[in-house]
């Protein structure tokens, strides 16, 4: 089942580049076809899972390499289950969008669209070291070509600071991974023990640090989301960066119990400077994008937050917290490309008052913000609740931060609904721009109603996730079973 | 004055026979053949050659559970030399799809037309490709330091001599005669070291040097090792004794420079291996810190001077430079692992070589003229098959999937790590970072530049080159499934260095 769903998607981009076209459509149609197909097997495999075990389910184990008992290990623990959904759905939003968009070179485009969304669901769902390694590697490829041809005008320098970012960390983090296999004699996942070593800690870290971006790695960000193509940048920003924090639950947590421990404070620090750093800078930037990058970049760094604070509530909210962000930037990115391509500009001083006769777009993006922003009742607030709760135990100061980044996150989040929707209509809103046509509406609608429901039941994701991890600290704390 | 023959096991000898047999063959039937069925005949004979030598080493490596010497233990027949012999004669098939139509090959500059007759030297240039692949196999046999110089000159002077075979190009005449000076320069040490450990041990046999070096003088016998390395090191194109790489990788014709990038390698650190474990267990020390040294160097140099190279064939040059430096790293090691890692690495790595450069082999038939990051524009696009193979072996030479050298670097730092040498990983990491900039500036040529506006120089879209074609393909078949078949590949791997002994 898992590997259906891995595979899935690789066979959808195989076929989209390999056979004949005739038109751009019956491509990007059979990409579509192929991303809902994923969505739908995503649906059985969530009605097929036993949620009460909290046991690594529908898994498959082939050997890969004996000598080193490596093998094709995967399976779905139920938080996996969560992002594998994240994935599928934005892959859905990304590639009709695109199709609505049409490309250049349509074979080749959706082809790695889908090919993306199967690196990404195979991390999510990789059981064994070197295999989580190759997915994760694999994410890259796509991701170069996708910017580097698709992109903005300075896509090349954006391409290679991405690139040289994300695998200088993820080499170190294939260090780590054969300092890890090696100790262990095994590369399963499932069957690592604690490991105490600091540095292959940091070498897991670093690479997740980079991909995440949590401050200061976060160099390539800016670049990269504002050059994306806005699919490619909602699929960046909305699930790819999750595999990092996914990383660091999976495989840091319960294998350096006691590094995570010795580095917590450190890593709290650090993600609550780049909290406060990226809600400021999101706050003046000065393009639609670069809002959406930064609040990225503290999103994720509140993510981190969470996850650290090292107990059942912070990991909850984060799990909460990165779909809900996944669906937020995703949908954000979206209606950024809408505006791009109405006024061929996303900078806030040339826009506004794109509201008056638009009401499909003003209604999306301030739906969109006002989850985004965390109002009560919304899922943003259910999450970062959890996650404040939790850091509130680790110490009231994360907790004030947190607090203080909340209020920042509806400063540039009004801000930018201003001065897209609100004030005068600027210089490069033309009276005939028009209004979200129907694809754009189904599209980030779908995105929307998503996020209405899972601020009607968050529980819905808290309440099935980490059931294997009892105790206080939950998965925090948990250690899989041994051989 | 008493002469016996010496017992001579045929069979050890059969791949190298083969290939040496068909060499004389294609060589001597070709010369009485008009001049347009010379191609045809050549290549097709090599081929069989080569696949038959392959065979018989295939065959021979199924039956060795042991390995054994013969001829007066100059040589051995034993699965390492076997699996080194299948992959240089892998290497050769390769280069001959490539070499088939080679006359298309880019003018220097300047330079007026290639005589009209595209046929010449054609029959020479398959028999010296398979006299070469002859002295490789005999080269990665030897167990005697006279055996192993005249492996090495063997197929040096056959390489030489390629090198110089576009005799109608300067840079190509050029190209040989630097590697010829080079070369003998680097073949010179290695002799030199050769006296050297004679000298001190009283003995040319791999293992009797090993028993000899209890007593022998320390001073000689440590500066005849270091000798010896440094010639292996030339042919290696180890950093810094590269200098003759890009060079002679930029001004042979790329057919040849695909089978040279391929095979010299496999054929030097296959016999280093053999040497250094069977030869200088005593002295492991040095040579692991030495090569370990020797490792670095060419991850640094050659991943930056690769930055600054416009040229596609220089860049590749120097790339092979720096991954003298990665598949130095589990040689250095020194443990088993390293053994597996090293012989792992060189077969998608190979297969790598060989294709990268024949795809700049087919561009370079487009355009008439040497390949460059610029006039590589566009070519993703035109030849899809082409671009994104090359866009996988440039993905693959960074050690990113699909390709198998994801599996082989993985290998090559976990056996640097077993040894307890993290810091010897860590530049590996450095050296990969920095080359990721010069394969991508490559993919980003061929799909992120615009064409040029029309850099063809003959009219009309380049003919079919279904040779090229196939090399490619079979190329990418062994780049990707060595990553998908990497069990039975590594298995095969840990047999053909079971006969081995490592320090660590």
């Amino acid at each position: 089942m898992t590997t259906a769903l891995i595979l899935l998607p690789i066979a959808g981009a195989l076929a989209v580049w390999l056979l004949p076209w005739r038109t751009s459509r019956s491509a990007g149609g059979l990409a579509l076809l192929v991303a809902l197909a994923e969505l739908f097997l995503w649906v059985v495999a969530v009605r097929r899972f036993d949620f009460g075990s909290g046991e690594l389910q529908q898994s498959a184990d082939v050997t890969w390499v004996a000598d080193l008992d490596i093998s094709y290990k995967v399976g779905l623990f139920d938080f996996s289950l969560w992002l594998v959904g994240l994935t599928a759905f934005v892959g859905v939003a990304a590639i009709g969008y695109a199709m609505w968009v049409g490309r250049d070179r349509p074979r080749a485009y959706f082809g790695l669209l889908l090919f993306l969304t199967g690196a990404t669901i195979g991390v999510f769902s990789a059981q064994d070291l070197l295999l989580f390694y190759l997915f994760f590697e694999a994410m890259l490829i796509p991701l170069y070509v996708l910017i580097g041809v698709w992109g903005g005008t300075r896509r090349a320098v954006a391409t290679v600071k991405f690139i040289i970012y994300t695998m200088a960390g993820s080499l170190l983090m294939l260090v780590a991974v054969i300092a890890l296999g090696l100790a262990n004699k095994t590369f399963d996942m499932t069957q690592l023990g604690p490991n105490d070593n600091p540095w292959i800690f940091l070498g897991f870290v670093a690479a997740f640090a980079v991909k995440a971006p949590l401050w200061p790695f976060h160099g390539w960000l800016p670049d990269a989301y504002r050059e994306a193509p806005s699919e490619v940048a909602a699929l960046l920003s909305g699930v790819v960066s999750k595999t990092a924090a996914y990383g660091l639950i999976r495989i840091v947590l319960p294998s350096f119990p006691e590094p995570v421990a010795d580095f917590r404070t450190t890593i709290l620090i650090l993600a609550s400077v780049g909290l406060v750093y990226g809600s400021l800078l999101a706050f003046r930037s000065e393009d639609v994008r670069g809002v959406i990058a930064y609040s990225s970049l503290a999103q994720m760094c509140l993510i981190v937050l969470g996850i650290f604070a090292g107990n059942a509530s912070g990991l909850d909210g984060a799990l909460l917290q990165m779909v809900n962000h996944g669906l937020v930037s995703a949908s954000l990115f979206l209606l950024a490309g809408a505006i791009e391509r109405r006024t061929t500009t996303g900078r806030l001083e040339l826009l506004g008052g794109m509201a008056r006769g638009r009401p499909l777009l003003a209604s999306l993006l301030l739906a969109t913000g006002v989850i985004a922003l965390a109002v009560p009742l919304s899922s943003a607030f259910a999450a970062e609740f959890l996650i404040l709760n939790g850091a509130f135990d680790r110490g009231w100061g994360y907790a004030v931060v947190g607090a203080l980044a909340i209020v920042l996150a509806a400063m540039y989040t009004l801000r930018l609904i201003s001065a897209v929707l609100h004030e005068d209509v600027g210089s490069a809103v033309h009276p005939q721009a028009l209004d979200l046509r129907p694809a754009e509406v189904a599209i980030v609608g779908a995105l929307v109603v998503a996020l209405v429901a899972l601020s009607l039941w968050p529980a819905g994701i808290t309440d099935h996730a980490f059931m294997g991890a009892d105790g206080p600290a939950g998965w925090a704390e948990y250690v899989p079973p041994a051989r | 004055m008493d002469f016996r023959t010496p017992d001579i096991d045929w069979a050890a000898l059969a791949p190298v026979l083969v290939l040496m047999g068909t060499s004389g063959f294609v060589l001597l039937v070709g010369v009485f053949l008009p001049r347009g069925a010379r191609r045809g005949f050549g290549a097709t004979f090599a081929a069989l050659g080569l696949l038959a030598a392959a065979i018989v080493a295939g065959i021979l490596f199924a039956q060795d559970e042991t390995a054994s010497l013969t001829l007066r233990e100059s040589i051995w027949r034993d699965r390492l030399a076997e699996m080194a012999q299948i992959l240089v004669c892998g290497a050769g098939l390769l280069a001959i799809g490539v070499s088939y139509w080679e006359r298309r090959a880019p003018l220097d500059p300047g330079a007026s037309e290639p005589p009209a007759d595209e046929h010449e030297r054609i029959i020479e240039l398959y028999a010296l490709l398979l006299a070469a692949v002859g002295g490789m196999a005999f080269f990665v046999q030897a167990d005697n330091l006279m055996a192993l110089f005249l492996g090495l000159e063997w197929f040096s002077i056959a390489l030489y001599i390629l090198t110089a075979i576009s005799v109608h190009r300067l840079s190509s005449l050029e190209a040989g005669l630097k590697y010829l000076i080079v070369g003998s320069f680097g073949s010179a040490i290695l002799l030199f070291g050769s006296a050297f450990v004679y000298g001190a041990t009283g003995a040319l046999e791999f293992r009797a040097i090993a028993e000899g070096s209890g007593d022998a003088e320390r001073l000689f016998l440590v500066a005849g090792l270091a000798l010896i390395l440094v010639g292996l090191a030339f042919k290696m194109s180890a950093a810094p004794f590269h200098m003759w790489t890009p060079d002679v990788y930029q001004g042979a014709p790329t057919s040849i420079t695909a089978f040279m990038a391929a095979a010299t390698k496999v054929a030097a650190l296959v016999l280093t291996l053999r040497l250094l474990t069977t030869a200088f267990p005593g002295e492991e020390d040095l040579w692991t810190w030495g090569l370990a040294g020797i490792a670095c160097v060419s991850l640094l140099w050659g991943n930056l001077a690769a930055l600054v190279q416009t040229d596609v064939k220089r860049l590749l040059a120097y790339s092979s430079v720096s991954h003298a430096g990665f598949l130095l790293m589990p040689l250095a090691a020194g443990n088993e692992l390293g053994g597996r890692a090293l012989l792992f690495y060189l077969v998608p790595y190979a297969a790598m070589s060989v294709g990268s450069f024949a795809i700049v082999a087919a561009r370079e038939r487009e355009l008439r003229r040497p390949v460059t990051l610029e006039n590589l524009g566009g070519f993703g696009w035109e030849r899809p098959f082409l671009g994104v193979t090359m866009a996988v072996f440039m993905f693959g030479f960074i050690g990113l999937p699909p390709a198998g050298l994801f599996l082989g670097k993985f290998y090559a730092f976990a056996a640097a790590y077993e040894r307890g040498w993290t810091w010897l990983v860590i530049v590996g990491v450095l050296g990969t970072v920095i080359s990721i900039y010069y394969y991508l500036g490559v993919i980003a040529s061929m799909y992120m530049r615009p064409a040029e506006a029309r850099v063809a120089a003959a009219g009309g879209s380049p003919p079919r080159d279904w040779p090229l074609a196939t090399t490619v393909f079979l190329s990418l078949v062994v780049t990707v499934g060595s990553l998908v078949a990497a069990d039975p590949l590594i298995d095969l791997m840990r047999d053909a260095v079971a006969s081995l002994t490592f320090p660590h």
